[in-house]
């Protein structure tokens, strides 16, 4: 039984040594355990076909070479379109010209909106930004005290009309598309040159709140609305990413609890099935743990690419 | 995702040619690997599916397609006893852990498991030892209040969590309530130093009682993760059953298939919604059957 890609890939390597060149059966090998590394890392099926059809186009058509045996040529081939795929068009953050800038976080529940609407004003007050936090869910019960909480140890100011849900407060009062709209006026009011609106968690399939937050982004233009998935998400990335690209729509992905071992195929998903670009990974559960996004990394995270890449140089 | 087939048709549509193609074969696999059943036991129920079809010598659709739910069923497992351990024995309260991974919905659990227990006439004592999230002992004494059931907390931030679920613990005694919940803080489980902390609350709670449920929260868009997740987290605090939330969505939640295969914990609840009344026993014919849709 080989459990990992790394040892399969040596079995298959092993199979395919000493041949000169890059025959379809080769091709065919190595990709049957590039699937399933894929599908292991979960990378969506409908993306695993798509991506490994074009690998195997690709392969076919690529001159031999001299250093790599065929099996290596074809991971190497692989880890280039990872790469290409995951840093395809990477950008900063679009700042209006007119301020403020308005950021709008989405996502399902428990993505991470509420941390990274913390991480995010507080990377930004670093850069001498003075942003101010929206409490745009009303919803979650105490959502708002957690940004509130978020917003002072990041100081920076939090506009929260309404308390939302609490123990006080049984019943959600106030309307979030209002709160944004009114967050965005103070902020101009205040001179605070970045609004990063909080909202709340919501299903692809929750045509009402999938409503809401279109509500919100008609009511305050946002320079960006940035999409918070989950590392650990398996198949479900895609129906989420549409429904949110299409109910939404959203400009960039930020990839939350990427401290943890999950190997994050839905980069490569989301990506893939939205075209949007990955711009941030949220590293922990402290606010300064917050990075920009690095593609090539994640190409090796996805596929285990470190123990792979040693076998290469060992070959 | 309605539309998993390649053909556009669906499986049970292909399952019902009375030729049983290769491409029906690749299309039960999609629609295992699409539930995030993984690539294990996905590969080996087509196996098995395979075999069988080969020794009976199926031909009819019919038969197929029930012999998929049931080797699904099968592997779920209807067998498994599903039952929450929540009354009191030798003299105190049952005493309940709830953990898991960050957001995946523990502390509303143990709001919706509060709802349900009062409903039952049962005396709750919350106990919230997430004293590390922003507003996370708030968070639980809202749904304390919304469901009737008192909160033991600290208002001090990061106050020691296995302190807070001791005092809990000892309320509930005092109390002679039925069961004592407690919350945790979520924490990946490749974090050693959280981990160990989290030992660390059910030793100290053991000082007074045994802890009876350790219910691991399990979110149904996990990927392959969730494995990995349930056994580091059953290795520090032997979990006893798994809550299923967010089924509401589109998510399947099919890891919980090699979950209670690997380690024999059975899923005991799912959560539907948002809402106190969101929360529901697992049904095994249920679950294959959303599965399979
Ligand atoms: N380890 C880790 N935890 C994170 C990260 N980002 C957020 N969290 C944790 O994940 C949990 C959920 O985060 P929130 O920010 O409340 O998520 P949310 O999307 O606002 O959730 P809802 O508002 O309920 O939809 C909390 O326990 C956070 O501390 C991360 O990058 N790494
Ligand atoms: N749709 C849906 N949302 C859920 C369900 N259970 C919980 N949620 C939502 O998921 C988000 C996170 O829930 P929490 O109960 O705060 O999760 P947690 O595991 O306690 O989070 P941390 O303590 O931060 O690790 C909230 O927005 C909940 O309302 C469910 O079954 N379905
Ligand atoms: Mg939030
Ligand atoms: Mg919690």
């Amino acid at each position: 039984m080989f459990n990992s890609l790394s040892d399969r890939l040596a079995a298959t390597f092993k199979n395919l040594k000493g041949k000169g060149r890059l025959s379809e059966a080769d091709i065919d090998a190595t990709a049957r355990e590039i699937r399933r590394a894929l599908l292991d890392a979960d990378v969506a099926v409908p993306v695993v076909r798509e991506f490994i059809s074009h690998i195997k186009e690709r392969a076919l058509g690529e001159e031999v070479s001299q250093a790599l045996n065929p099996g290596q040529q074809v991971v190497k081939i692989v880890n280039e379109e990872l790469v290409a795929i995951l840093g395809g068009e990477t950008r900063r953050l679009n700042l209006a010209k007119n301020p403020p800038t308005v950021i709008m976080l989405v996502g399902l529940q428990g993505a991470g909106k509420t941390t990274l609407a913390g991480k995010l004003s507080k990377h930004l007050k670093e850069q001498g930004h003075t942003p101010m936090l929206v409490a745009a869910d009303l919803q979650r019960p105490n959502a708002v005290k957690q940004l509130q909480v978020n917003g002072e140890r990041a100081g920076v100011p939090v506009y929260a009309p309404h308390p939302g849900v609490s123990s006080e407060f049984e019943d959600a009062t106030g309307d979030p598309v209002q709160v944004a709209r009114d967050g965005v006026a103070e902020a101009k009011a205040k001179y605070n040159d970045i609004v990063i609106v909080d909202t709340a968690g919501r299903l692809g399939m929750d045509a009402e709140l999938m409503q809401q937050a279109a509500n919100i982004r008609a009511a305050v233009q946002p320079d960006e609305v940035l999409f918070v998935l989950d590392a650990m998400i398996g198949q479900d990335a895609v129906a989420t990413a549409q429904a949110f690209n299409e109910g939404v729509g959203f400009t960039g992905v930020v990839l939350s609890k990427l401290d943890g071992d999950a190997r994050g195929g839905a980069a490569l998903s989301v990506r893939s099935v939205t075209g949007k670009p990955v711009m941030f990974a949220s590293t922990g559960e402290n606010l300064s743990d917050f990075e920009v996004f690095h593609p090539d990394r994640m190409a090796s995270r996805i596929l285990d690419m470190g123990d792979v890449m040693s076998l290469i140089e060992q070959a | 995702a309605k539309s998993n087939s390649i053909f556009g048709k669906g499986l049970l549509a292909l399952l019902s040619t009375d030729n049983i193609t290769d491409d029906v074969w690749d299309e039960v696999e999609e629609t295992l690997l699409l539930a995030d059943l993984g690539t294990e036991p996905t590969m080996e129920l087509v196996d098995n599916l395979r075999e069988r079809v080969t020794v009976e010598g199926s031909r009819d659709p019919q038969q197929v397609k029930a012999m998929l739910h049931e080797e699904l069923v099968k592997m779920v497992d209807p067998t498994m006893d599903r039952r929450l351990d929540a009354s009191r024995k030798d003299g105190r309260p049952a005493v309940m852990m709830v953990v898991g991974v960050n957001g995946v919905g523990k502390t509303t659990t143990v709001g919706k498991i509060g709802r349900v227990l009062v409903a039952e006439d049962r005396h709750v004592v919350f106990g919230a030892a997430d004293t590390f999230r922003a507003a996370a002992a708030e968070q639980l004494a809202t749904w304390g209040a919304r469901v009737g059931v008192d909160t033991v907390r600290s208002f001090e931030d990061g106050a020691d969590p296995a302190s807070v679920a001791f005092e809990a613990v000892k309320t509930g005694i005092e109390q002679e309530a039925d069961v004592v919940i407690v919350d945790t803080a979520g924490r990946l489980q490749n974090k050693a130093n959280l981990m160990d902390e989290l030992g660390k609350i059910k030793r100290v709670i053991e000082k007074q009682a045994a802890v009876d449920e350790v219910l691991l929260v399990l979110d149904a868009t996990t990927g392959q993760n969730g494995l990995a997740q349930a056994k580091v987290f059953a290795e520090v605090v032997n979990i006893t059953g798994i809550a299923l939330t967010k089924l509401d969505g589109t998510a399947k939640g099919g890891i919980v298939v090699a979950i209670q295969r690997e380690l024999g914990v059975p899923v005991k609840l799912v959560g539907l919604g948002e809402g106190p009344d969101d929360l529901a026993p697992f049904n095994a014919e249920g679950f294959v059957e959303a599965l399979l849709d």
